[in-house]
């Protein structure tokens, strides 16, 4: 019951957040600043994720490979399409859910406790317009380009893990990669970022905006926003991959 | 002038306020004053409609508060300032940006006017050329103080403020009374303050509102304190042993 209860609130609660800013200066201020917050601020932990998706990706399959009639250069097909169809996304998206959802749990749930919020209730101010929009719009358009790079070096992580080591030589990698490349997986990299994005910031901030308490509650929101952001976005990954494969 | 008519509020099944009426008038520093848990700071917050009464009224010059639609509400509020217990100061901006960001959000005042009426704010609370500082480098005091001038910012008609002096030393507490009192006599403001501090309600009590259990306990003026019989606001504002014996010594000299 309780999860329906606060499905229905946080429905009600997006329709505060998408209404008209009452200045859109100020929003787009603090859109750039969250920008930098969630863009810049997580290259560093994507960039490290994304190296060992590639290189593991690319030694297990190695070892999966071996002894089998599979043409040696599908290595790099499979890291490819992996990564920018499933591990790119749903990997830096999960961790993104870690770092910055809980940063944006914690952020809002603070000013709950801090009274910062109700200062700008006092204002007029839709705080839950305030408060959200930016850090969605800021996230949608961030999390997408994080989630590009993400695919980019998770495939130079599986040729610096295969081919100097000799386990594939430098043509077979590369052909792999040329072969049977559709752009329509780009598509449903970006469907999956741009919804994974959204998610794990609306639920954070939901999280937070809500907190009620002190400390323990501020802590719970902050876990809740982690927990609650990776189940849904397993789940919407595989409704994504239902609704655009089928 | 600010009316709260008949306010009732219930958090499930603890009634906090029971039928409370009572008027905060203009160019007057309002105090509700009452014991921990009595229900001050809730009726401070329905008077602002930071909580919702089970039912009651307010009334803000006439106009009944919790019968406007948002968008008015919100209107209303712009006119409204505030200064919280914590100075609910925004931690990632400095002094300037915070005083600023009511003017940011909602005037159509040009950079250099809204530099003017910042350094304005700043210079009337005492803080000129602290612009560039964050709230963590400032002392408690200082912090009510920009409170303060960021409630003023925007030249409000109504002025809150939610146990002021709370953790502050009893001379900045003196300052902070001052400085209340006079921006409520010089801009002929309705300020209420919620507040614990008997040296508060002694020096800029003009009209003290009195809470206990929930129930409206006294009304009265600072010069009506040592006069009245009320028990209630007697064993309220002379709690403790040392203000028992002032009090006792007051009542021999007479």
């Amino acid at each position: 019951m309780n999860l329906f209860y606060n499905f229905g609130k946080y429905v009600q609660w997006l329709a505060q957040v998408f209404k008209k800013p009452e200045n859109w200066g100020m929003y787009w201020k603090e859109t750039l600043r969250q920008m930098n917050s969630i863009g810049i601020g997580s290259i560093a932990i994507i960039a490290i994720i994304a190296v060992f998706i590639g290189a593991v990706t690319a030694v297990q399959f190695s070892y999966q490979m071996g002894g089998s009639l599979i043409p040696r250069y599908y290595i790099g097909y499979i890291v490819r399409d992996m990564t920018i169809i499933e591990l790119a996304p749903t990997f830096s998206c999960m961790a993104l859910a870690g770092k910055v959802g809980s940063n944006i749990a914690t952020e809002i749930g603070g000013m709950r406790q801090k009274e910062h919020i109700d200062a700008m209730e006092i204002m007029g101010i839709n705080t839950a317009a305030y408060l959200v929009q930016p850090k969605v719009i800021a996230a949608l358009i961030v999390i997408p380009m994080l989630v590009c790079l993400a695919a980019f070096i998770s495939i130079i992580g599986g040729y610096v893990a295969v081919v100097p080591t000799g386990a594939f030589s430098n043509t077979e990698y590369i052909q792999g990669l040329r072969s049977f490349f559709l752009p329509y997986n780009i598509f449903m990299m970006f469907v999956k970022a741009v919804t994974f994005a959204f998610l794990l910031t609306t639920i954070s901030c939901y999280q937070g905006y809500f907190v009620k308490g002190g400390s323990i509650e501020l802590g719970n929101a902050s876990t809740q926003a982690v927990v609650f952001s990776n189940v849904f976005i397993l789940l919407s990954d595989y409704l994504i991959a239902m609704i655009l494969t089928g | 002038m600010i009316r709260a008519q008949n306010i009732i509020k219930n958090f499930g099944e603890q009634q906090v306020l029971k039928d409370v009426t009572c008027e905060f008038e203009r160019g007057k520093t309002n105090l509700i004053i009452g014991r921990s848990g009595a229900g001050k700071t809730v009726l401070l917050k329905i008077l602002i409609g930071l909580i919702t009464p089970t039912s009651g009224k307010v009334f803000y010059d006439d106009i009944d508060f919790y019968d406007l639609e948002k968008s008015q509400m919100r209107e209303l509020r712009m006119k409204i300032g505030m200064l919280f217990q914590g100075s609910a100061l925004f931690d990632f901006m400095n002094v300037e940006e915070n005083i600023r960001f009511p003017l940011d959000m909602f005037s159509k005042m040009t950079p250099k006017e809204k530099l003017t009426r910042v350094d304005y704010c700043l210079e009337r609370v005492s803080l000129t050329g602290n612009n560039k500082k964050f709230p963590s480098e400032l002392s408690g005091g200082m912090q009510k103080r920009v409170g303060i001038a960021r409630a003023l910012v925007l030249n409000p008609s109504y002025l809150f403020c939610d146990e002021p002096n709370s953790g502050l030393d009893p001379k900045t507490s003196i300052v902070i009374d001052a400085l209340i009192h006079d921006i409520t006599k010089e801009n002929d403001i309705v300020t209420v303050i919620n507040t614990h501090d008997m040296n508060s309600v002694m020096e800029i009590g003009d009209s003290i509102t009195l809470i206990h259990e929930g129930k409206l306990a006294w009304i009265g003026n600072k010069d009506q304190v040592l006069a009245s019989n009320n028990e209630i606001l007697h064993s309220f504002i002379f709690a403790s042993p040392f203000l028992q014996r002032l009090k006792s010594g007051l009542v021999q000299n007479k």
